[in-house]
């Protein structure tokens, strides 16, 4: 057991557990974020996905001591359900989920990406979230809410 | 207590230890706030319904009224990512007059909801939109509602109208009284009142409007609760350890081996099902890797590559649906018989999130906190394993990832019921990737033989279908948790398959609920002919052999196989006559909603009416072509037409889908958002399917299991354009919409390389590699 001191969604958590427990289940056991999900456990589908440092993160895969002093944002850390960030609306604009299960990987994957390339491509979109699972095959709306937040990040 | 309660209700209740306190506590995302007493009697109402799946015919178990007018609608009936629970909501408003921010629904709770079975087989529509469950009651409620206030104000109902909450004169809508102030906090004392008015959809405000999902913010701001984040004071986290091979048994665990592991609590060992219970989640899963498990060989499997000629082979169960008697001797005398066959491989439910359930097992009594579509059933079940009584096991329905059929959620269940009954603590367990997959309830394999003859004007006038299909298990039921994997781990056996040769002749009308006769025939037995169709020589027979591993519903369970086949065949019919394959189709049918359906789609694709393949076949490079495929889902649950365009590239056996046309008529349409996303979703399901999805097995194990060994298309993949028409038949009865489009994806997809190409697919997916067989062989 080792104690780190996590800097998540602007706050700061003490947590003391094994070094090597993935990120996720820290964020998910220890202080109860439910946006990070665990899917497949190996980085396949991105539903743990949350952004350390400004990068789309697999969480089940990523140790937590390697997380260093890096700010951690969670999907929950993105907007709130009163005032949500404005990738968040673009989603619930398109109504772009039906179980919801694989949001964080979609939205995180898709937001990081427009932030390092605002003016990116639809297939370079695509490209971005070749690696990123829904298997309620929302993609049509997931697209299409993408891109209308790209457009208006853009304006 | 109250007086309300039956003696038997008392004393479930006081078993299970329930209390209005552990129930609202217990109920999730969902925060019920109404008048107590409201609760108290539903819940006695609840708890004294039989365990059939048949609903209530009491008022009070499906709806109750506080003091304040808020409105408590329970369902059994439950959202998994479908939209139901918005859908519910708009149901309940329209029908009791209430605006939706004041009701609360409350779905799946053994312990207050009614027993509606199981939530699948699009059949939540069919069931509480129509004219019983929760329409009727919320017609039941209004007229009830109506009733009092007239007696109140002594005029006559019909001189009254119920509106947002309140019962008001309609010569004098100031004068009226709130819903609260008619019945608040008591009982309504009714049955359900079959001669209840549902309104008419012409009528409808809230019903037959896109009312955005209520859960969509919670979701796509990470706060919604899934089953997955469910905490319960005192949890431990269990994990599994399934066995390396199918039929492998255990011959010994060395709990040694992780004895000095960081948390651990404790290694359960139950016949052959093994489980880890620990203080942490990474803890518990390093326990159980680390444990060591001594199994014996499994049952040598036999070759995938003979998959479909060793389903022939086996002891079978035959099943004749329709057998007009002469299909024989007219086959022999007919101067044109065209035969096909078709290949559809067991595919996957893949949930996106690895299955989740919470237990909280004390003693004589249960909690179980789960995904499972069959909160009764699973009740049932869980209780035969776990050595209790029924009633003294509560199943609360919290949603999991989208499941698609039964998925990994049910056996999950009694995995943390198992855990938890071993350490007398509340256990969490979710499965990790590769058990989810290599164990699950697979869509079941099918190959199936079409024959018919061709008469001299080109009609088909024999239809001879016969598959061979193979299962094992499958939905638990109230009886069989050896259905799914640790029911038979710990020795429940799975619902046995008796052979049975030769099948019985047809008595009853033919009931096409699986999709098991094509669209064309007339389906006559006795003197019945529930067919869609003209063909009126006609033999439908089916033989179900035991399968290696477990199999159960996948969306469009079994009616995909089915429609591939028959869906591909009447192209190929058409093709032989030179044809338009709208035309054929529509010369064939005896179905004026399926016909119009099929017309629709045509239309909106500006279908050019000509046979294929096209004219002008090109044999190099990216060939396109259009097909169609339809079906009355259920044999009356949907009726449903799709157009694909495709483009093949003959270099690589690439197909791209490059438009989707749908038409659908599901009868009068709830949310028509919530339709289209529940049919674009399909569709594009339905593409990964067709396209890529097979699940694969070495000679002992399954071998796909994770996103690297099974295919499924990603976010990444950009759907192609689809336009949906959306037949809305507001004097019909309501239909289900989540799976009838699935069904023709692939046959719509494969008529439209043969199109393209004249080269024909009968084996599902369409992989480049198989596809690039296909077209090579035909040059």
């Amino acid at each position: 057991m080792a104690t780190f001191t996590l800097r998540v969604n602007g706050r700061s958590h003490q947590v003391d557990v094994d070094p090597a427990t993935p990120l996720l289940f820290v964020l998910s056991d220890e202080l109860d974020l439910r946006g990070p999900k665990f899917g497949c456990g190996l980085g396949q589908c991105g539903a743990c996905t949350v952004v350390v440092n400004g990068q789309a993160t697999r969480s089940c895969v990523t140790p937590v001591s390697s997380v260093g002093q890096n700010e951690i944002t969670t999907l929950e850390g993105l907007g709130t359900a009163d005032a949500p960030h404005a990738i968040q609306q673009a989603f619930i604009a398109e109504q772009a989920a039906q179980c919801g299960f694989c949001l964080s990987g979609v939205i995180l994957t898709a937001k990081t990406f427009l932030d390092r390339n605002p003016r990116a491509t639809d297939e370079q979109i695509q490209q971005a979230l070749s690696g990123v699972l829904c298997r309620c095959f929302g993609n049509g709306r997931m697209l299409k809410a993408i891109r209308r937040y790209a457009s208006e990040r853009t304006v | 207590m109250s007086h309300h309660f039956s003696p038997d209700a008392r004393q479930a209740l006081g078993r299970a230890g329930f209390t209005r306190r552990s129930f609202l506590k217990g109920s999730g995302a969902i925060v019920v706030a109404f008048s107590s007493s409201a609760i108290v009697d539903t819940l006695g109402q609840a708890f004294a319904q039989g365990i059939n799946g048949t609903g209530s015919t009491q008022l009070d178990s499906w709806i109750a009224i506080g003091r304040d007018g808020l409105v408590t609608a329970y369902t059994g009936k439950c959202e998994f990512g479908q939209g139901l629970y918005t859908a519910q909501l708009q149901l309940v408003a329209e029908e009791v007059c209430v605006p939706m921010n004041r009701i609360r629904l409350v779905q799946c709770d053994t312990s207050v909801t009614p027993d509606q079975g199981t939530t699948s087989g699009q059949q939540s529509h069919p069931s509480n939109f129509n004219t019983a469950n929760l329409a009727l009651a919320g017609a039941t409620a209004r007229e009830a509602l109506i009733r009092m206030a007239s007696a109140k104000l002594g005029v006559p109902p019909a001189d009254l109208v119920a509106r947002d909450g309140l019962v008001a004169l309609r010569s004098n809508p100031s004068r009226s009284i709130p819903f609260g102030d008619l019945i608040g906090g008591q009982r309504f004392d009714l049955q359900l009142d079959r001669a209840a008015t549902r309104k008419h959809p012409r009528e409808w405000t809230v019903l037959g409007t896109s009312v955005p999902r209520v859960d969509m913010r919670d979701m796509v701001t990470g706060r919604f609760e899934f089953v997955h984040n469910l905490k319960v004071p005192g949890m431990l986290h269990g994990r599994v350890v399934r066995p390396p091979e199918v039929g492998a048994a255990v011959s010994s665990v060395d709990e040694d081996s992780v004895r000095d592991l960081p948390g651990i609590v404790k290694v359960v060992v139950k016949g052959n099902f093994v489980g880890v219970v620990a203080e942490k989640p990474w803890q518990a899963m390093q326990a159980a890797e680390k444990l060591r498990v001594n199994w014996t060989r499994g049952t040598p499997l036999s070759p995938q590559a003979d998959l479909y000629s060793a389903l022939r082979k086996q002891p079978a169960r035959d099943t004749l649906l329709v057998d007009s008697g002469d299909v024989d001797t007219r086959l022999a005398a007919a101067s044109t018989v065209l035969r096909s066959t078709y290949f559809h491989p067991y595919q996957m439910h893949g949930s996106i999130g690895s299955s989740c359930a919470v237990a909280d097992v004390q003693g004589e009594k249960a909690t179980l906190w789960s995904a499972t579509q069959s909160v009764y059933p699973t009740r049932n079940t869980s209780a035969m394993l776990l050595g209790l009584k029924a009633e003294s096991v509560r199943v609360v329905y919290v949603r999991g990832a989208g499941c698609y059929g039964i998925n990994g959620a049910d056996t999950v269940t009694y995995d943390a019921a198992l855990l938890s009954q071993a350490v007398g603590r509340p256990v969490r367990v979710q499965l990790s990737r590769k058990d989810e997959m290599a164990w699950e309830n697979y869509g079941n394999a099918f190959v199936i033989d079409q024959r018919i003859a061709v008469d001299a004007s080109g009609n088909i006038s024999v239809w001879d279908y016969e598959a061979w299909s193979a299962a094992r298990g499958g939905r638990p039921g109230y009886n069989n948790p050896g259905n799914v994997v640790t029911g038979f781990l710990v020795g429940a056996n799975p619902a046995p398959l008796v052979p049975r040769t030769p099948a019985p002749a047809p008595d009853t009308p033919l009931n096409n609920g699986f999709n098991t006769a094509p669209s064309y025939i007339a389906g006559r037995v006795g003197n019945s002919a529930q067919g869609a169709g003209v063909i009126r020589s006609e033999r439908v027979l089916s033989h179900r052999v035991l399968s290696p591993f477990f199999t159960g519903p996948l969306r469009a369970p079994e009616r995909l196989q089915n429609t591939f086949a028959h869906e591909c065949f009447m192209d190929e019919v058409a093709a032989h006559v030179k044809a338009d394959p709208v035309e054929y189709r529509l010369r064939h049918l005896n179905h004026a909603r399926l016909s119009a359906a099929i017309r629709a789609a045509a239309k909106a694709a500006n279908w050019e009416p000509r046979p294929s393949p096209r004219p002008g076949l090109q044999r190099t490079g990216r060939a396109a072509g259009r097909g169609i495929a339809c079906v009355c889902y259920e044999g009356d649950n949907g009726y449903v037409a799709m157009i694909a365009d495709v483009a093949v590239d003959w270099n690589t056996g690439r197909i791209e889908v490059t438009r989707l046309v749908v038409a659908q008529d599901s009868g009068p349409i709830s949310n028509p958002d919530g339709m289209r996303n529940q049919i674009e979703g399909g569709s594009i399901q339905g593409i990964s399917r067709a396209l890529g999805e097979e699940v694969t097995w070495d000679d002992r194990k399954i071998t796909s299991i994770d996103w690297r060994t099974y295919r499924t298309l990603s976010v990444g993949f950009a759907p192609p354009p689809m336009e949906i028409v959306l037949l809305n038949q507001t004097d019909g009865e309501a239909m289900g919409s989540g799976e009838a489009s699935i069904t023709i994806v692939a046959p719509a997809i494969g008529n439209a390389v043969f199109d393209a190409t004249g080269v024909r697919l009968r084996e599902v997916p369409f992989t480049p590699e198989r596809v690039l067989r296909a077209l090579r062989a035909s040059s």
